[in-house]
């Protein structure tokens, strides 16, 4: 059974270096929203790229709705780790950049409009007509945010999104994220270092393994109600179970992964199903 | 009391011009009656035997002959005299002209062998052969050709400044960070859409900077150029002034090159600062 986005067998090498991953493989149904979790270096970002069609896989393929993807495209917007706003350009300017390019017919005017809804949802009303210069991190990342959203694609990837972000800001754009992109359907790959905000958001935890050689160790299935609030999550009887799974996942078997009858193809689904007392 | 620093640097600067004039001024000034002569051979010898009077002009003589010029520059008294402003104004005509061709050219060019690393190889070995060469030292070959003196100095102009600004661009171009091309990739931006909205604006204050220098260099050929082929222009101006031993007119020719250089320099400096984004 292939899904939405099927990852078939990708490997990524620089050179003649060991690779950073091979023989990967990952299927994600419409609708989805899948975090990845893994320590730094891993090869996280180098999955997105491949996914978002701005690195090509050494080996295998990538299929998204049935067709093998050869570039980046309109439908998988992406969330850059590191900003990559354009400095010339005020927030309205990168936001409206967005919305133009996928709707090339609107007017300049239908084109702030549209800009302004998804500065507003992020929370930087007011701080329009800054340059990038003039935000601090949070405030940049969450430009990011904002042009990826404003282009209502079908899949979203994200890199760390809201990594520099305080507690309230962060609480908040989750929310906001996870309103629009459940609200819309859309399909979203996102990478994380933080393990609350993967059992809050994610239908499905992808544990990857440390590099070089990472593999894709197990798929936790997210068993907290998909109607999930951010507050009261944690007294959810099964919580601390899941995030026990995940953090020793990274604290011991992330390093000493044994490989030995480990399927890539068939990664283990793990349910955790059972109440910490 | 500490005043700010540009108040401070004025100062300091007017102290210095004031320091040198005093030391000009007396460099040159008349010592009085150095001999005991006939008048009628002392009047023959000039003040510069009999007074001990420097042969060079002083400041206030300058100061006299540049007021002079400024307060009438345009005059024209046929072809060996004409105002220091109209001599200037062909010479920035010139400039601006054969400047404005290379701008022309050298942009176009230079984002072309930016954005393609096979031209960028292919065109190199040219560059570096074609980007040392004195721009005067096509002069020849310019007149051999054109046969027309004013054209053979545009082009003197043209050939000086494309270098800078073509290096530069194809530097700025290839340098646009990769992480804005990628949001230009991801958003599906055409390649002429690109070009204008990410790569332009990425690399316009390295372009900029590049038709600063050119025109620095510029202003630089044009006096030699002119002195070469005659006719008009503040370098024309000099060499005829020399000619005449006008050794003042030479000095106020002088102040008013310098002056021209940081005007053009000014006006790039200007339009640089508008292109540049702060990161
Ligand atoms: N251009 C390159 N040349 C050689 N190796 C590279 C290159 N780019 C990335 N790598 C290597 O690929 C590996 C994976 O990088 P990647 O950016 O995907 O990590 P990541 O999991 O996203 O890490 P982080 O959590 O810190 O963002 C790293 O070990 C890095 O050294
Ligand atoms: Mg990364």
């Amino acid at each position: 059974m292939s899904g939405f986005i099927s990852i078939e067998g990708i490997a990524r090498r620089y050179g003649t270096n060991a690779p950073i991953f091979e023989d990967l493989w990952l299927s994600m149904s419409q609708g989805d929203f899948v975090c990845v979790i893994g320590h730094s270096g891993c090869g996280k970002t180098t999955v997105l790229n491949i996914l978002a069609g701005l690195d090509a896989p050494s080996e295998g393929a990538v299929i998204v709705d049935g067709k093998e993807i050869s570039g980046p495209s309109l439908d998988r917007a992406v969330i850059f780790q590191g900003h990559s706003l354009l400095p010339w350009r005020t927030v309205l300017g990168n936001v409206a950049y967005a919305v133009s390019s996928r709707h090339r017919d609107w007017s300049t005017a239908q084109v702030n409009a549209h800009a302004q809804i998804f500065i507003d949802r992020v929370g930087l009303t007011g701080s329009e007509h800054k340059r990038p210069a003039e935000l601090s991190g949070g405030m940049k990342q969450r430009v990011g945010i904002a042009r990826a959203l404003s282009i209502e694609p079908k899949i979203m990837l994200m890199d760390e999104p809201f990594s520099a972000l305080d507690a309230l800001t962060r609480g908040t754009l989750q929310d906001e994220v996870r309103r629009i992109c459940t609200g819309t359907g859309q399909t979203v790959f996102m990478i994380t270092h933080d393990v609350d905000e993967a059992i809050y958001l994610a239908d499905k935890i992808v544990l990857m393994t440390n590099g070089p050689g990472a593999v894709l160790a197990e798929i936790v299935d997210n068993p907290l109600p998909r109607d999930r609030a951010r507050t009261d999550i944690h007294k959810h009887p099964l919580y601390y179970g899941v995030r026990n799974h995940i953090v020793d996942f990274l604290v011991s078997r992330s390093r000493a992964f044994n490989t030995t009858g480990h399927d890539p193809r068939n990664v283990p689904v793990v349910r955790p199903t059972h109440a910490l007392t | 009391m500490t005043a700010s620093l540009p108040w401070r640097a004025a100062l300091v600067s007017v102290l210095i011009f004031v320091a040198l004039v005093l030391a000009w001024h007396a460099a040159t000034r008349g010592t009085g009656s150095v001999q005991q002569m006939s008048p009628e051979y002392a009047k023959l010898m000039g003040l510069t035997a009999t007074q001990g009077k420097s042969a060079m002009p002083g400041p206030l003589e300058i100061g006299a002959k540049l007021w002079e010029h400024v307060r009438n520059p345009f005059y024209d008294n046929g072809p060996n005299d004409k105002g220091i402003g109209i001599q200037i104004a062909y010479s920035v005509g010139r400039v601006l002209i054969g400047y404005g061709l290379a701008v022309l050219v050298a942009v176009p060019v230079g984002f072309l062998i930016g954005m393609s690393p096979l031209m960028n190889r292919a065109l190199d070995p040219y560059i570096q052969i074609l980007k040392p060469i004195s721009p005067l030292a096509w002069m020849p070959l310019a007149l051999y050709t054109i046969k027309d003196s004013s054209l053979s100095a545009i082009f003197v102009i043209f050939i000086g400044s494309l270098w800078p600004t073509m290096i530069n661009t194809s530097f700025g171009v290839a340098q646009v960070r990769k992480e804005w091309l990628n949001v230009a990739r991801t958003l599906e931006v055409g390649t002429f859409r690109r070009a204008f909205t990410i790569i332009l604006p990425a690399a316009a204050p390295t372009i900029l900077t590049g038709m600063r220098i050119s025109i620095g260099i510029a202003w630089l050929v044009i006096v030699a150029a002119e002195m070469l082929v005659g006719g008009t222009g503040i370098g024309y101006f000099v060499w005829n002034e020399w000619n005449n031993l006008s050794i003042i007119n030479v000095i106020v020719a002088i102040v008013a090159i310098g002056v021209g250089g940081m005007v053009l320099d000014l006006i790039l400096a200007r339009l640089t600062r508008l292109v540049t984004f702060p990161e």
